[in-house]
């Protein structure tokens, strides 16, 4: 601290000296602008102490000079260096035998200078964090409401009492709702320094239920450390929310993403639900008919390369089409000749499969394709500063809710959908009543091949999109709609839902791949216990 | 006169066994005593070859006892196949003793690998090759008890049935590809050096290995002929055709699937443990519900409810996969696609019903 002391006191008066040559020369040019501080910082970014370049940066924080921020930032990527001579500071840009410098204030091509002649303004890790909170608080003056937001959300990181002047200054000014509230923890997170008792617990108060991890920090470590014994109760309440607030948020987090997953499930089970519920047909080509739904997106891509926002659009109504005309083939060229032999349409459809499966290998390689994102779809939406939803998973949701809303209009609704539910309920009865029975079968098999197509598009936008894209989910999709109840919509619904959360429910404790094994067992066992799963159906038609 | 009271009627079954036994010792010679460049010689790799078809005969017939005489159509026998490999896998493990890489005696490699300090308990004894076979024979038989216990009381039947099978697997699958299971994850066990002190690699023992699984054969086909003639069998068939008339009759039903589904399990087992020391590598991917789907087909094209019929439907598939795989590897799914397809739309009853048509409308006439 002596030593510190001394040299700041010897070279008070080249201090003196400069300011003094700074005013002269402000006055006599208007062009640089008259800035004590500004000056003086840049003669101490020349020297060898990190103290004193630190107290550079603070001296440039508070200054308001034009260059300043511009200075701050070139510091932290290490662009700026030193004449040894001179103490001017240059950029310098490495060329044969030496630096090409060019002066940092005024951008004057200084030529060509020695290897030796320069130094880089060296900095470390604890002069990095000083900047990025000088940065930061240049910024807050910022007119843009999200690079003030932004400037703030880096500084809390590292806030201390000596920003509190800046803030509250800042606090006066501040206009944007969102900003104001920010600044608010973060000035309160300063007051968390101030001596005065009652000061720490009115900022505690403030604090509370805050999420931004920098508060956490803080607060947990005045729990322990301070020196009142009433700031340190307040602080451990304050922890407890935030603690209890952060859980909720993990919960909620976990749930979303089980409802995401439960989407996608059932996106690929819905589709299952009809011609293996309502039908009674085992599809095992389904998976693949979901494949060709994804391939059909990637070809949509191919062909419109210049509009990628707008190519799912057109692929959802394709890949309806092909998986659906796909999905009538079959039912006329196999799956017709064996209905009431459902272990035979199992094998069947299972050589289909394989077939497809070799077709796409063929056709595509056997590699990986890749589906592009449109730009719509990127992104997260912040809620606050722990909990962000994705925003493809959102989109996933809704889809997946869509898809289910519009089937069942068509079940319930529409003069095919009275024709399906009748044919499935009593075939001879309908087909007495002058239902085309084969043409109804047709239909409905097109209808469920086409909703796995769509699936496809979906799931396309969320895995890779190759051969085995099918294998993945036949399992899984034949779990939900077996869990859910076979003939039963909704059922699947709830069970493909169910199953989603559950999974992620259990996956922070048990791991993947093993909360995987859990569910699958957990069905296993759940269909012994009610072989009809979670909503059978009643009447007749259960029994066949 | 056990096995011809067992056979008799069994005009198929008879030319099989016999085909088998002459095929046994005509390769056994043909190898040993043959000179290489003898015309008629049979390399060991054609001999190991064949000792692997005949495993996947037996899984066949296993899959045929439940499926052709009890309904079942399991798409999880690949399972049961898989984990009596692995408990032969893990005698051959053990075997290595301090010749694997890291030269534990104690630990096999991939457990040294994973800092494991000891032998995990379900790891005792497998050095006892006794221990090794009763497991062979224990765990899958314990398994299908356990899961037909379930299934069977609960009357889940059908595709139901079929699919939860599948789901066994895949979730076994997905368990053994997790190294914390301690059987090696992904990878697997392999690097076997010797069964019983005979080196893996000698063709003594392949030679040996494959006559074993001729027997293996011969006496599983005669078991499951013998279960099928019983008054078992009869019920069983019943129960296939028409399960609630038996139940109304008075039969317990459950019990009799049980058994059956038991006893087929066992045999997919032993199926496995023979095929690992000849293929030398056991992993997870045998769990995939492929294979066990794989299995159904060499049923459906031989013809079920024909025990030999499975025999020679395994054989059939699976010669024309090592010709197709090594001919035109593109061209094998779409085979096996096709072959699906064709069969269950036209050869219901496989290719044992083409002969079989014949010879009944020969005795209508006669």
């Amino acid at each position: 601290m002596a030593t510190v002391m001394a040299t700041t006191l010897c070279r008070y008066p080249a201090w003196v000296l400069i300011t003094l040559l700074a005013l002269v020369s402000g006055m006599l040019s208007t062009a640089a602008h008259a800035d004590s501080s500004f000056d003086q910082s840049m003669k101490l970014l020349a020297e060898k102490s990190f103290k004193k370049k630190a107290e550079a940066v603070q001296l440039l924080a508070t200054s308001n000079h034009e260059k300043s921020l511009e200075m701050l930032q070139a510091m932290s990527r290490g662009d700026l260096y030193y004449h040894k001579k001179t103490k001017a500071i240059v950029y310098a840009e490495k060329v044969d035998g030496g630096y090409q410098i060019k002066d940092a204030l005024t951008g004057e091509d200084l030529g060509k200078v020695g290897k030796r002649k320069v130094k880089k303004v060296a900095i470390n890790n604890k002069l990095r964090s000083k900047l990025t909170q000088a940065m930061a608080s240049k910024q807050l003056g910022a007119d843009s409401a999200e690079v003030r937001l932004q400037a703030l959300e880096s500084m809390l990181s590292d806030i201390s009492a000596d920003s509190l002047p800046i803030l509250q200054g800042r606090q006066k000014l501040e206009e944007d709702k969102d900003v104001a509230e920010v600044l608010a923890v973060a000035v309160a997170l300063a007051q968390l320094e101030d001596k005065d008792e009652a000061v720490r617990v009115k900022a505690l108060k403030a604090l509370d239920g805050s999420l931004y991890p920098a508060v956490r920090i803080k607060v947990t470590k005045l729990v322990e450390k301070d020196s009142s014994k009433v700031v340190q109760k307040a602080a451990a309440k304050v922890v407890k929310t935030i603690e209890s607030r952060v859980d909720l948020f993990g919960n909620l987090e976990t749930l979303f993403f089980g409802i995401s997953l439960g989407s996608v499930l059932i996106l690929a089970a819905i589709g299952l639900a009809i011609t293996f519920g309502v039908m009674g047909v085992i599809n095992m080509a389904h998976g693949e008919l979901i494949m060709i739904g994804a391939y059909t997106t990637y070809v949509v891509q191919l062909l419109m390369p210049n509009s990628i926002e707008y190519s799912l659009l057109v692929a959802v109504p394709a890949a309806f089409v092909v998986s659906g005309l796909v999905g009538i083939a079959i039912e006329r060229g196999v799956i017709r000749h064996l209905y009431g032999r459902s272990l035979e349409t199992l094998l069947a459809t299972f050589g289909i499969s394989l077939i497809l499966q070799q077709a796409v290998r063929t056709i595509f390689s056997p590699l990986n394709r890749s589906v592009e994102t449109p730009q719509w779809m990127s992104g997260t939406w912040e809620i606050n500063s722990i909990f962000s939803l994705t925003l493809n998973r959102l989109y996933i949701i809704a889809f997946c809710l869509l898809v289910f809303f519009v089937l069942h209009m068509i079940l319930k609704r529409t003069r095919l959908g009275l024709q399906v539910r009748a044919v499935s309920q009593n075939r001879q009865m309908a087909r007495a009543m002058g239902v085309r029975s084969e043409w109804v079968d047709a239909m409905t098999f097109g209808l469920g091949s086409g909703i796995a197509g769509v699936a496809g598009v979906a799931l396309s936008q969320l895995t890779n999109v190759g051969p085995n894209l099918g294998q993945a989910y036949i399992i899984d999709s034949f779990m939900v709609v077996v869990f859910g109840g076979v003939g039963n919509l909704w059922g699947t619904v709830v069970a493909g839902f169910s199953l989603g959360i559950a999974n992620k429910v259990m996956e922070p404790w048990a791991g993947a791949v093993l909360a995987k094994i859990l569910v699958l067992v957990f069905i296993i066992l759940f269909i012994q216990k009610r072989p009809r799963g979670l909503f059978p159906q009643k009447g007749r038609a259960a029994e066949g | 006169m056990f096995t011809r009271s067992i056979l008799a009627g069994d005009r198929g079954g008879q030319i099989m066994l016999g085909l088998l036994l002459a095929v046994t010792i005509g390769v056994t010679f043909a190898n040993q005593f043959l000179p290489i460049d003898h015309a008629l010689h049979v390399p060991t790799y054609t001999v190991t070859l064949l000792g692997k078809y005949l495993c996947y005969a037996l899984l066949a017939v296993a899959v045929d006892l439940a499926w052709g005489y009890l309904g079942i159509l399991s798409l999880g026998h690949g399972a049961f196949f898989a984990l009596g490999g692995y408990a032969m896998g893990m005698y051959l493990m053990r075997q290595i003793g301090d010749r694997g890489v890291y030269g534990n005696p104690e630990l096999p490699d991939f457990m040294v690998f994973l800092n494991w300090q000891e032998l995990p308990w379900f790891w005792q004894g497998f050095d006892q090759f006794w221990l090794a076979m009763i497991m062979v024979m224990l765990i899958p038989g314990l398994l299908a008890f356990l899961f037909g216990w379930l299934a069977f009381r609960s009357r889940v039947t059908g595709v139901y049935l079929s699919i939860i099978t599948q789901a066994l697997t895949y979730a076994l699958m997905l368990a053994f590809f997790r190294n914390e299971m301690g059987f090696g994850g992904n990878n697997g066990l392999t690097d076997f050096k010797d069964i019983l002190g005979f080196s893996l690699q000698s063709d003594n023992t392949r030679i040996g290995l494959f006559i074993a699984s001729a027997a293996a054969l011969a006496m599983g086909y005669l078991v499951c002929r013998a279960v099928t003639q019983s008054r078992l069998g009869r019920v069983s068939v019943a129960i296939r055709d028409a399960e609630t008339r038996v139940r109304f009759i008075g039969y317990r039903v459950e019990k009799v699937k049980l058994w059956i589904f038991t006893l087929s399990a066992v045999l997919a087992g032993i199926a496995g443990a023979l095929y690992v020391p000849q293929v030398g590598i056991i992993n997870p991917n045998e769990f995939s519900p492929l294979n066990s789907i794989e299995a159904v087909v060499w049923v459906a094209v031989g013809g079920r409810a024909t025990l030999f019929g499975a025999v020679a439907g395994a054989l059939m598939v699976n010669y024309g996969k090592s010709y197709f795989t090594a001919a035109m590897p593109e061209a094998w799914l779409f085979a096996l696609g096709a072959i699906f397809v064709l069969v269950t739309l036209f050869l219901p009853r496989g290719v044992v019903g083409l002969f079989q048509k014949k010879s009944e409308k020969q005795q209508e006439a006669g």
